[in-house]
Parts: C-alpha cells; structure tokens; sequence
C-alpha cells in the first residue's frame, strides 16, 4: 500500500474505533448517563487518538529511516573503485535508482534475457522509458535488485506493521473504556499535545531555513573562502558544467551588494519622505472622512503582487526614465537601470512607512500636543518640536522595516535592474542585486556540487542574516517605544 | 496703589502688539507649506496607485478580445484520413500538417485566390492561426462524422493581424518594416466587409497553457496550478496556524520559550520571500525528493509563508474575545478545552477567517519563491494531479513579461488583470466578512 492509502486505512479503522467506543461507553451507562465521567463522545475519541496516533507516528518514523537503512545497504554493494571512478558516490546512487527503476518494469521473460547476456541491459531499460546516462556495470544490476527486494520488503513490512498497530490500539483502549474512566482527560492532554506541535512549526521553519542553507553554505565556502566571497570587487560564477575543475569562477560579493544598497537607498528616498509626510497628514489633519478612504488606498499599495510593479517598471518607468533622463543626461542608454528599479521599488514601500508610522504617531497622548498648543506653538511647529521627537524611534522601526523590505525585494529587481555587475556612482546604468543572482543561479539545471549553485545559498544566508538583524532591531524599537505610552 | 496700577499699565501697554506680530506671518506661512506637503505626499502616493491601475488597464484591456475569422471549409475525406480510418486515435495520431491543406484551400478559396496561385495561397494562410490545424484535427477527432461536409468554422487570426486591427500596427509605416503587408490589408479588409471576420471575447485567454504563439497563449493551466496551491494552503496553513494560535494564545505559560516562539513568528512574517523558495528547494525537492515544478512544493513553501499572517491574525481574534465569555463556560463546569472549542472559537471565526483569506490572497501573488522550485516551466496540459508539472498565474505572468512581441505585452497585462480581479475579490471578500460579522463587546 502506498503511504497515503495506508494514511486513509488507518484513519479509517479509527473512524470505527470512534464509533465503537462510543458505542461501548453508552451500553456501559445503561441509560443512565450520570454513571459516566465524560460524556460519550470522549470515549469514542480516546478509541481514535489510541488506534490512529501511534500508526501514523510509526508511519512517519518508517518512511524516515528506510531509505536511511536501504541506502546503507545498497552503497555496501558498490565497489570502492566505481565509487572512486565516478568520483561521487551520489551520482553512481543515481544510476543505481533508475536501473532499479527500469528493472522493475521488466516482464519475466526479459529478465531471464538479461540474465543470460541475450540483450543488453541499458536499451532495454531505455525501452521501458528510463533513460540512462552511462552503460550498465553488473554490480549496478545487483545492486539494483538488491535495492528492489529490500523496497518490496519494506513496503510489505510497513503496511502490516501499521495497520497491526492501529487495530492493537483500537483493541487495546476500546477494552480500556468503563464508566469511571477519565476519558475527557486524557483526550484533552493528546489535544493539547497537538496544539503544542502545531506552534512549533514555526521555530522548525527558521531552524529549517538557517540549517537548509548553512550546511550548503558551509559547503560552498569549502570551495571558495569567504575572505574571496565577501571582499571580492568581480562576480563572474562562470558556467556549472560536470568535471569544469579549471574554470572556477569569481564570486565577489561586494557587487552585488552596492547595487542592492543603492537601489534601496532610491527606495528609501522616495518612500520615506512620502510616506511619512502622508501619515502626520493623516494623523494630524485629515478629517476622518478623508482619513477613512485615503488610508486604505494606499494600504492597497502594498498589496499588490510584486510582480504587477515588476512589469509596471518593466514597460512603463522604464522606458520613461530612459527617453526622459537617462539619454537626455547621457548618462545611459537602458531602460533597465537602477533609478527604474529603485523608484518603482520605492512606491511599493510607501505603506510599510506610512502605516506604521501613522498609528505610531496616533499613538502620543494628546496631553503632550495640547500642553504645546496652549503655549501657543502653531499646530506644525507642535508636530515637529514635539510630536515628531516623541515619535522618532517608532518612526525609525517603521524605515528599519521598510529597508528590510526593500533588501529582499525580487521581483521588480529581476525584471527592472538588470543583470550586468557594476559598481559605479551612476544611477541610470544597469547593477544588480543579491535577490536577481539568487533567481540566476537556481534556476535551470542545478548541480548541488558546483559552486555556481552552491553560491546562492551563502547569498541566501547573507541576506536572510541582513534582513533578520533589520527585523529584530526594528521590531524592538517598535515594542519598546510602545510600552512606553501604554 | 493708584499709581502703581497706571505705572503697571503704561509699562506694558506700549509693548504688547509688538510681540504680538513677531514673526507671526512667518510661522503661518511655514504652518501651511507643512500642510501643503501632507497633502502633495498622499496625493502623489495615490497618483502612483492610479498610474500604475491605468497603465495595465490600457495596455491590457484589449487582449480581452481576439480576432476570428469564419472559414468555409470542406472536409475532404481524401485529404484528412487518406488511409480510410476514421476513428478517434487514428485522427489524432495522423500528420496534423494535413489540416493546413484544408484550411489554406478554403480560405484562398474565399479570398478570391487562383486556386493555381500556390504562393499567394501560402501567404494569405499566414494570416491564420498555426494554431488552426491543432483545432481543426481536435474537433475532427471528437466528430468524425462532419468528414466529407462542408462546415463554417471559427479560426484565431494571426497575432499580427489581431494587432493590426487593434491598431497597434499602424498602415502608415513603410510596407517594408511592418509584419503586415499591403496585399494582407487588402485581404483583411475584404474579410471584414463580407462578415467574416470578427473581434470575439477572448475565451482562449483563459482555457489555454503556455504557447509560444500569443494567440494560443492563456492562463488556464496556471489558474489551475494557482488552485491546487491555494487549496493545499488553505488545508494546511488554517488548521496549523489556528492550533499554534490556541495554544499560544489560550495554553502557552509566560516563559522564554513562548517569548522566542512569538519574537519568532513575527520575524518569519518580515522574511524575504525567496529565502523561504530556497528552504522549499533545499528541504522539499533536494532532501525530500518531492518533484521539481510542482503544485504540491509550490503550495508546502506558500504555506510556511502564508502561516505567520494567519497566526497573528487568529491571535488578534482570540484576544478580541472578552474574558466573560471564557468565565461563563467555566463556571457552568465546561473543561478549558470545551470552553475555547465550543465557546471561544465559534466567536472568533469571523476574524480567523478574515486573517486567513488576506494570507491567501497574499500567497496568491507571490512570484520569487515559486521561481526557486522550478515553476518556470512551459506547461501546456493541464495538470491533473497536484504533484505533476504546473505553473502559476503570477510565474506565467514573469514568463511573458520576458517576451518581447506586442501580443504578449498586451496578454501580461491582461493576465495582470485577472491576477489583480482574484486579488480583489478575496479583499473585498474579507472586507465583507469583517463588516458583517464584527461585533463590538
């Protein structure tokens, strides 16, 4: 059975188990259900959680280990000198899986060909639709075969082995049930148990995310240093090519992250004065009315799918920053520069600052504006001596933000920047990004060995790193300054 | 005392409209220039909403219609099945290249073209669709019994020729540097003053997958590939984020280790999203094996990203729940677990769901994480399960954001719009839920 019919088994039987307990408990009151500690319906759920759960945790171990033990056994199979031949022991697995595979698809009759020498054994597997890279060594087939019985066992072995102790449980805790049994009880603590997994998820994310790309990381500054990596002015990964040893490429970072800077910088530029003006508007002037349909209007900034200002600066800014400035000034020739990119990726972000700044300045008591006013400040000069000063660290959360934002941002930066490394003051010429090197290095053919690959995870890592250490600080800002008024 | 009251006012007297006028039209004059420039930010943000609303409108709205042409074709049996089967796989199976032949005889035919003029035959042809055969052998296949009659079919006109009456190509350009010729003019408008050239709703627009020719390219695979992962983000990140939520919430004792999981949660709603495409690259295609360019990796990564929104969301409903409630249902002897479940919750559904349709909404339009898992893929069939190859609207979107034809400039934008339509409706969506079900305690 294949796990997620065995899933559905599974559940099915605890279905059963469900309504049998609750069937049991409600004969064992004999119409008098104050005899009961809980009411019927725990009984039938204890009967549930004892056949479903510890299945599907058995299940959830088997599919994890397996492979583990499968692999071990079948790389014991391969000999040493292949392994050191083809110069990694994961490719020769490879081979070995889709021989496996194709063999599978054999007929008794073909295999018995194979077995005698009659045919050969990669166009055969060929025909059956597993294309191979390299001939078929004998030891492959054994280890294949090997591969295959020990899968079949496995499957065999899982499906009973599951389905015994899902209906051990039932059994077990529909034989368990009586009257004076804290059936609610002990539900409520498994219930408990899977609210208490569920918040996990999200520590296992981040620990997921640093881990995924720390270990490739690590692994790509095993190849290339980090002092090369983090000093370098030239980014010039080259091609990842199988056995390219010589052509090691340049991976500078400092490029990449002078055009994510700048590009920022624009952002911030334009979206920090914008947005922080149209909040104190909003907070201090505007009516309510005005108030109420100024503000979501531009709330629907930030939520429009990046792409739709991808391609707005695409065929749009660009073209426009180019006839208009760009030629004119002689200064460039693309539409895809780093003005078109940063202005764009500035309107995107003028909610992430207006917003927060707005309920940051809502949020100073009214005593400190009226104690200015009556000395008889003018309602600017109160939001500037007073207001604005009292506001300033949630003010500076709410840019700490928007810069973190602006850093990650992909995909106006891949359509609008441009793919050419350059550092140089001029903002009408192509640059790019960390984020646009990540999208050109993981897309197309991957080869986890190669450090043109490899690269975008420590890329990845950096800007995870930036971004995080931006958030952190800013959120704490935010918090701090908050508890301060409450 | 007399005179020290005259003194008093004769000493201050004199000095009062002086101070009175210090500076005062200065600082009313700063006073406005302030406002002024309140109102020229939210302006000038609102004018960047409109430009960007209009421009993808203008550019898009005309991709909605598509120029057909009604041919007058005769199904000749010789032609079409010369081996005599005529059964739906042998169809299928023979040379699509025969249906040109029809098609191109018949349509010179309606020209007025010699039928000895070979050459003008072929030309004319290029008017219509390459995509013509593929729906003539379909519908051929699925109705054998129209061989050997004669039937008015409707073709998709060339992408070019869709321009050209769009206005796009302009007739006033050299004939040399324009894709339509003088002769192809004065066939289009002998088609139009006979009737059988019309500008239809673009249905194909939203049936068909991925073409490298604009007339056959649609966004029907990719709002597929966008469903299955909407639902498997739905299935997944509702239940999960709303258990991690009680228990946070309602079950969590104040410790560090609370403290961490929340500092956490609200870090991973400001990740970039691409970090979280490389934890689905690194986690589920290379160590867990899943296929790359599928919807199943696609909805898993936009559920890790969608589950943050939908846990703070779902703590602010929880919070928002007055502790009565919780204390009424304790008090008539309900457990805390039946207090929150039965209690608790069903009060606070409204605003979870609010919170879980805006995370939706927001996985919907998110393009770079989908871009690390292999989605950038040309998929013309629909995709039937969630674990074979898809695309999604906003990666269909960057795909022909990169073509350089006219035809596909004017479909990105329509494609926009139908994004930007999902969009909306999911907001105005939750908006609705919110008035309707909000309830002040």
């Amino acid at each position: 059975m294949s796990p997620i019919w065995l899933i559905l088994a599974v559940l099915g039987i605890a279905v059963l188990g469900f309504v049998a307990g609750a069937a049991r408990a409600r004969t064992q009151a004999d119409g008098d259900y104050s005899r009961l500690h809980s009411r019927t319906g725990y009984y039938g759920a204890f009967v549930f959680v004892w056949a479903s759960l510890p299945a599907l945790i058995l299940l959830a171990i088997w599919l994890f280990v397996q492979p583990l033990i499968v692999d071990r056994v079948v790389a014991a199979q391969i000999p040493a000198e292949a392994t050191e031949a083809a110069g990694s022991a994961s490719l020769i697995h490879g081979v070995v899986r889709s021989v496996a595979e194709g063999l599978s698809r054999l007929s008794s009759t073909e295999r018995h060909n194979l077995d005698i020498g009659v045919v050969a054994a990669r166009p055969l597997i060929a025909s059956k639709g597993v294309a191979l890279a390299g001939d078929v060594e004998p030891y492959m087939i054994r280890a294949a075969d090997t591969l295959n019985r020990l899968q079949a066992a496995g499957t065999i072995g899982r499906t009973a082995l599951v389905l015994l102790v899902a209906i051990g449980g039932l059994v077990l805790s529909f034989l368990k049930i009586q009257p004076a049994m804290r059936a609610r009880n002990s539900v409520e603590t498994v219930v408990r148990g899977v609210l208490m997994t569920a918040s996990l998820v999200a520590i296992m994310t981040t620990v997921g995310i640093v881990f995924s790309m720390l270990f490739e990381a690590l692994h790509f500054f095993s190849m290339v240093s980090p002092i090369n990596f983090f000093f370098g002015t030239v980014w010039d990964p080259r091609f990842a090519a199988a056995g390219s040893e010589g052509t090691a490429g340049q991976f500078g970072f400092l490029p990449l992250a002078w055009g994510t800077l700048y590009i920022s910088t624009i952002a911030l530029l334009i979206a920090v004065p914008i947005g922080l003006f149209a909040a104190i508007y909003m907070a201090e002037y505007a009516t309510p009315r005005v108030r109420s349909i100024a503000k979501p209007l531009l709330e629907i900034l930030a939520g429009i799918p990046t792409i739709v200002y991808g391609f707005f600066a695409l065929v749009t800014v660009g073209p426009m920053i180019r006839d208009l400035l760009a030629i004119p000034l002689g200064l460039g020739s693309s539409g895809n520069n780093v003005m078109t990119a940063g202005v764009v990726m500035g309107i995107m972000i003028i909610p992430f600052v207006s917003s927060l700044s707005d309920d940051i300045i809502t949020a100073v008591p009214n005593a400190m504006r009226d104690g200015s006013l009556g000395l008889g400040a003018t309602k600017s000069e109160t939001i500037k001596r007073v207001v604005l000063p009292a506001a300033l660290p949630g003010i500076v959360g709410s840019v700490l933000l928007a810069a973190s934002r602006a850093i990650g941002e992909t995909m106006i930066v891949v359509l609008a920047a441009g793919v050419a490394t350059n550092i140089s003051a001029n903002p009408f010429q192509e640059m790019t990004t960390v984020t646009v090197k990540i999208v050109s290095q993981l897309t197309g053919d991957l080869e986890f060995t190669s450090p043109q690959t490899l690269v975008a995870f420590a890329l990845g890592i950096t800007l995870f790193t930036v971004t995080l250490g931006l958030n952190i600080l800013a959120l704490h800002i935010v918090r701090k300054y908050r508890e301060q008024y409450e | 005392m007399r005179d020290v009251i005259a003194m008093d006012a004769d000493q201050t007297a004199p000095a009062r409209p002086a101070r009175q006028n210090f500076g005062l039209k200065k600082r009313y004059a700063a006073e406005r220039r302030f406002r002024i420039y309140g109102i020229v930010a939210i302006v000038s943000g609102l004018f960047f909403l409109v430009a960007l609303a209009t421009s993808i409108m203008f550019q898009g709205f005309s991709a909605f219609r598509q120029a057909n042409v009604e041919i007058n074709v005769f199904l000749d049996k010789a032609i079409i099945a010369p081996n005599g089967l005529v059964t739906y796989d042998t169809l299928m199976s023979g040379n699509v290249f025969r249906y040109d032949d029809v098609i191109r005889n018949a349509f010179a035919a309606q020209l007025g073209i010699d039928a000895k003029d070979k050459g003008a035959a072929r030309t004319a042809y290029n008017l219509v669709s390459k995509g013509a055969r593929i729906q003539l052998r379909s519908l051929i296949a699925g109705n054998p019994e129209l061989i050997g009659t004669r039937q008015k079919i409707w073709f998709l006109l060339d992408s070019n020729v869709d321009a050209f009456l769009k206005g796009h190509i302009s007739a006033d350009i050299p004939e040399s540097r324009r894709p339509i010729k003088d002769r192809d003019i004065t066939w289009i408008k002998s088609l139009e003053d006979s009737g059988a050239l019309e500008m239809k709703f673009n249905t194909g627009l939203f049936s068909f997958g991925a073409s490298s020719r604009p007339e056959t390219a649609g966004v029907g695979v990719a709002i597929v590939g966008s469903m299955y992962m909407m639902a498997i983000v739905l299935l997944l990140a509702l239940p999960i984020g709303v258990a991690a939520s009680i228990y946070l919430e309602e079950f969590a004792p104040q410790n560090r280790w609370t403290d961490l999981i929340e500092v956490n949660i609200n870090n991973l709603a400001a990740v970039p999203s691409i970090v979280f495409g490389i934890l689905g690259l690194a986690v589920f295609i290379n160590f867990a094996g899943m296929p790359r360019s599928a919807s199943l990796v696609g909805g898993l990564v936009l559920t890790l990203m969608t589950l943050p929104t939908i846990i703070i969301a779902t703590r602010a409903a929880l919070k928002a729940v007055p502790p009565s409630i919780r204390e009424a249902a304790l008090g008539v002897g309900a457990s805390k677990m039946q207090a929150i479940f039965h209690h608790v919750l069903p009060l606070a559904t409204p605003g979870i769901l609010t919170g879980t349709i805006i995370g939706l909404a927001q996985a919907l339009g998110e393009t770079a994480p989908l871009l690390m898992i292999g989605m950038v893929a040309f998929v013309a069939d629909y995709p039937v399960t969630p674990a074979d190859p898809a695309t999604a609207l906003p990666v269909q979107i960057y795909m022909w954001a990169g073509q350089a034809e006219r035809a596909f400039v004017e479909r990105t934008s329509a494609a926009i719009i139908i994004l930007l339509a999902f969009l909306a409706i999911m907001n105005i969506t939750a908006v609705l839920l919110r008035k309707r079900f909000e309830r002040r305690w």
